[in-house]
């Protein structure tokens, strides 16, 4: 065992981790937006809106990440029009394709969960805020976000951890992740366990805190399945 | 040229190779559901068994396999193997690199990724099975082998079709990351084709669209598996 090698690739690893981070952070967020509005677009209760609601899930769920990201990065770029566009600054850069790639295919799976949540909603509580005569909106926020998140909650959790792991498909498109160090790592030294066992130990911590994470939150919102103090 | 005869079945269209792409990743997707089903049977029986050690293996294995990433398992199966299999080969008197076989490797890594979740699907589907019947089994006088194939088996399977269909989409879709090893499946064809056209948008999207027909076709395939092996329960539900 050589330790100083092995010091050297963990903090090599742990220097591409806020990049990894960053990516994962990024992709949630925009996805989570995209999934509310293609979750909205599905109940909305338009034929041709919910149409193209769910031809967006069956698409982005359909079909592997990989080939999405290589359309987006590869494949956009080869469009001259898309080259003198005002977007090109972005589309250029693998950053910004990553982000974009991966958030639009969590959108897909962040919108099936939200539906999902949506769905499982008690009809009974709907009505009764109906009744106290709040509005729509105050019905939302009051009544139908606080119980779908609740609900949405460990299927979500499964969906955020799964991104992490989707983070390392962006070392395809020459960004500088956890992943690339490794395979960098790799190919320079032909050591070939260390490296991947590393990166794979500091993924595998990243995914724990974030499941832990999300099972503190979920203790937090549901006080009331908890049972009493002895 | 035009996007037609590109993609064609002409003599420099791409048809043929994006197909026998599309069948090399079905062929590496089964191979890997089914190592996969293997490694799942045996983490659940691991779990459901009651020993400390065995369920703390399965645990251990099923949280590895689900918090690391796919590209990594990847990686690690092929440089792995391939760095085993050198180390034997040199034991025995071959000298230099042996690689694995991309497809071996590849089906390996699938099934290892896919055994870590198919070991729950497994599991769930043990456990949905009536307490009664296993005793009435056990009352008439079957044996533990007997048991397991006439009643735990028949009825696993039934109630493992959802789960199973969900993973075999995740198969279909993991096994495009074997495109990094070499295998020409769909995903590496798509590639080769973008690269020596330089028509990456239609080569990504042909292959998207074959990767959509596969997991299209392959959902209804599950849900007729479904209806069929659920129509004694529906019967008895009427």
């Amino acid at each position: 065992m050589d330790f100083a090698f092995l010091t050297d690739t963990f903090l090599r690893l742990m220097a591409a981790l806020p990049l990894t981070l960053e990516v994962w952070a990024l992709s949630v967020a925009f996805g989570a937006l995209i999934g509310a509005g293609v979750t909205w677009m599905r109940v909305s209760g338009n034929r041709a809106l919910a149409a193209i609601a769910c031809a967006y899930v069956f698409v982005f769920r359909g079909s592997p990440l990989l080939v999405q990201l290589f359309v987006i990065y590869y494949g956009l770029s080869s469009f001259p029009a898309v080259r003198a566009s005002v977007f090109w600054p972005f589309l250029r850069d693998p950053f910004y394709c990553a982000v974009l790639s991966l958030a639009l295919c969590t959108a897909a799976y962040q919108s099936e969960i939200f539906r999902g949540a949506l769905a499982a909603l008690p009809f009974g509580q709907i009505e009764a805020g109906k009744a106290c005569g709040m509005s729509r909106w105050t019905l939302f926020r009051r009544v139908v976000f606080p119980i779908a998140l609740r609900q949405a909650l460990p299927a979500y959790s499964t969906e955020v951890i799964s991104m992490t792991k989707a983070t390392a498909l962006v070392s395809l498109v020459t960004l500088w992740d956890m992943m690339s160090v490794a395979t960098k790592i790799r190919n320079d030294t032909a050591i070939v366990y260390e490296p991947l066992l590393i990166a794979g130990a500091i993924y595998f911590v990243v995914n724990a805190i974030i499941a832990r994470g999300f099972s503190a939150l979920e203790w937090r919102l549901t006080p009331h399945l908890r049972g009493r103090p002895a | 040229m035009s996007t037609f005869a590109l993609l064609g079945f002409g003599e420099k269209g791409w048809g043929f190779a994006l197909l026998a792409g599309a069948w090399m990743t079905l062929l590496v997707s089964l191979v890997g559901m089914i190592i996969g089903a293997a490694f799942g049977a045996l983490v659940a029986w691991a779990k459901l068994s009651g020993h400390v050690v065995a369920g703390a293996v399965g645990d251990a294995y099923a949280a590895i396999f689900r918090g690391v990433p796919e590209l990594l398992i990847v990686y690690f199966v092929y440089f792995g193997s391939s760095g085993v299999l050198t180390a034997l080969a040199n034991a025995f008197g071959v000298e230099g690199f042996v690689g694995v076989p991309a497809f071996a490797a590849g089906a390996l890594a699938v099934g290892a990724l896919s055994g870590a979740y198919q070991a729950e699907v497994f599991r769930g589907a043990f456990l949905a099975i009536q307490r009664g019947e296993l005793e009435a089994a056990r009352s008439v006088g079957m044996g533990r082998w007997l048991m397991f194939r006439r009643i735990v088996a028949p009825q696993v399977l039934r109630f493992a079709i959802p789960g199973l269909g969900n993973l075999w989409q995740v198969a279909l879709k993991d096994s495009s990351l074997i495109s990094v090893a070499g295998l020409s499946e769909l995903m590496r064809t798509a590639q080769v084709g973008a690269g020596s056209t330089h028509q990456p948008f239609t080569f990504y999207i042909a292959g998207g669209a074959l990767y959509l027909v596969l997991t299209a076709l392959s959902n209804q395939v599950f849900n007729a598996a479904e209806a069929r092996a659920t129509r004694g329960l529906r019967r008895a539900a009427a």
